[in-house]
């Protein structure tokens, strides 16, 4: 473990030796999504529906989706309908402003608000597998649509947030999201190519998780490899961070259920 | 395990039963290649293993060990007379050298399966064909494998 | 709460080779790893699928922990008569799932 951090500061010392001062975006134009990143293999696990594993989530979110809940008895579908069109799009806008909670919130908080104040049913637990699959479920209606995320009056200071984070230096690596995300994406760390990290794809099938997992857990991840201390499920800063994320990543096609290393 | 293995753990173990200490049995984290030739002479017993007529598809490079596509397929007409009955995946460094096997007859048309498998380290996998007529072919590749760069606290 | 992709030709012609893909959500829990806690996790995993057409079994696979998890098999069968293709998974602590479709055969 200490080896695999020593190699990796060593390598980012290298990479950055040439100065201190983030290099800038990547161009709109030069945007890639990790899937261009990846082996054949793994594009071709992504690309089959009968083969993607994230995929069982997808089902078991359109079992659910269907399926009566909480003391109102109610399932999303019976508000919803079908929701290959009324979810269509839906996942390419979040995180979206919540006008009652007078911020942002991801589309598992979306979920979550619809149980509780919907379907009078307790929220379902961050990560948990049916809060996962029913997300999966809802961000596949949008696959292939543009991101889009609103950048308005309203949604401005939590943009700046989240951008703020994206290029603060943290934790005992001292490292900020940009020097690999920004300025070193293609080079490889410790075997693994550096995405640009776009969300493109979230919930994603992680190789490394054996299962899906939110936006919310790869940050996390991050921020632990970094070692910096990881904020909780739901923290306004995550979802600051998320959004200023799809805000980067605008314009880039949704490919969920992503299949990533 | 051969009866040499056999009996001289039986006299450690008495020996140490005598002294009144158990024995612990450690288990290896990764298997040897000559676990890996054992676990290959369950299956093929004493018969001689040709080399050919198996192909093994695996990516030279794996992004992530806990999952790795591998195809493998062996040449065969696929009749009642000449099929083949099984084909065997090996590895000699993860913690067992089996990993599956695939069972076939004639109705399978090809032998040609494909799956997804765990390699703990970068090493070989051997994949050993079993013909109807009672002959055995193997053939192996090798699979460098990465880990990730930053592992998260489960 | 078992959970399967089967993927089966829904029409072939008599003799043609068809190729069925399956997928079935599973942890694969190799017996391994160990916990936060240095505990080791117990072995879980799917020890066999079988495959069969009509009743009769057409195909099997004996798993052992270095399969993935959510284990993918594909595999082909030839059409030989309209009917049920059935698939069972069978594994630790009584695991039992099962799936089947329907294939039709000119």
């Amino acid at each position: 473990m200490s080896g695999r951090i020593a190699r990796l500061v060593v390598a980012l010392a290298l990479a950055l030796l040439a100065g201190t001062a983030p290099a800038g975006e990547i161009p709109t134009a030069e945007r890639r999504s990790g899937y261009e990143l990846m082996g054949r293999e793994t594009r071709a696990m992504q690309d089959d529906d009968t083969a993607n594993p994230g995929m069982l989530g997808v089902l078991e979110g359109e079992a659910a989706w269907a399926r009566k809940s909480g003391a109102a008895g109610r399932a999303c579908a019976d508000c919803h309908g079908d929701a290959r069109a009324s979810m269509k799009g839906v996942a390419a806008r979040y995180p979206a402003f919540d006008a009652a909670l007078k911020r942002p919130v991801n589309l598992e908080q979306r979920i979550n608000l619809c149980r509780t104040e919907r379907q009078q049913a307790p929220a379902l637990a961050y990560e948990s597998r049916e809060l996962l699959a029913l997300t999966a479920f809802v961000a596949r209606q949008s696959r292939g649509v543009p991101i889009d995320v609103a950048a308005d009056a309203r949604t401005q200071p939590f943009l700046d947030a989240g951008r703020a984070a994206f290029y603060r230096r943290q934790g005992q690596l001292n490292l900020a999201c940009n020097q690999c995300h920004d300025e070193n994406w293609g080079k490889r760390l410790a075997g693994n190519p550096i995405p640009q990290a776009h969300p493109t794809g979230y919930p994603v099938y992680r190789l490394e998780w054996q299962s899906l997992g939110s936006l919310q857990r790869r940050l996390r991840g991050c921020l632990t490899g970094i070692r910096a201390e990881p904020y909780e499920y739901g923290a306004p800063e995550l979802v600051d961070l998320e959004l200023f994320l799809m805000w980067r990543a605008r314009g880039m096609a949704m490919e969920t259920p992503a299949v990533r290393p | 395990m051969d009866r040499d293995d056999a009996s001289r753990r039986a006299f450690l173990q008495a020996a140490a039963a005598g002294l009144g200490f158990a024995l612990i049995r450690v288990v290896p984290v990764h298997a040897t290649p000559a676990a890996m030739d054992g676990a290959i002479r369950k299956v093929v017993g004493s018969s001689t293993i040709s080399k050919g007529r198996v192909t093994l598809e695996l990516p030279p490079l794996s992004e992530n060990g806990n999952t790795v596509p591998l195809t493998v397929s062996v040449e065969s007409p696929m009749t009642q007379a000449e099929h083949v009955r099984a084909i065997h995946i090996f590895t000699e460094l993860n913690p067992q050298p089996d990993v599956v096997s695939f069972r076939f007859g004639p109705r399978a048309g090809r032998a040609r399966v494909s799956t997804r498998i765990r390699l703990a380290n970068t090493q070989t996998v051997t994949a050993i064909g079993e013909l109807s007529d009672g002959s055995f072919w193997s053939t192996s590749a090798n699979v460098v494998v990465t880990l990730a760069a930053c592992l998260e606290d489960a | 709460m078992a959970n399967a992709l089967v993927n089966v030709p829904p029409r072939a012609r008599r003799g043609d080779i068809i190729e069925i893909k399956t997928l079935i959500s599973h942890p694969m829990e190799t017996g391994y790893r160990r916990s936060q806690l240095g505990a080791t996790i117990p072995r879980d995993i799917i020890r066999l699928f079988v495959c069969t057409y009509n009743g009769t079994e057409v195909f099997r696979a004996e798993l052992h922990p270095a399969i993935a998890a959510n284990p993918f098999i594909v595999f082909s069968t030839v059409a030989t008569e309209s009917g049920t293709l059935a698939f069972q998974w069978t594994g630790d602590n009584g695991f039992s799932a099962s799936e089947s479709a329907a294939i039709t055969v000119d």
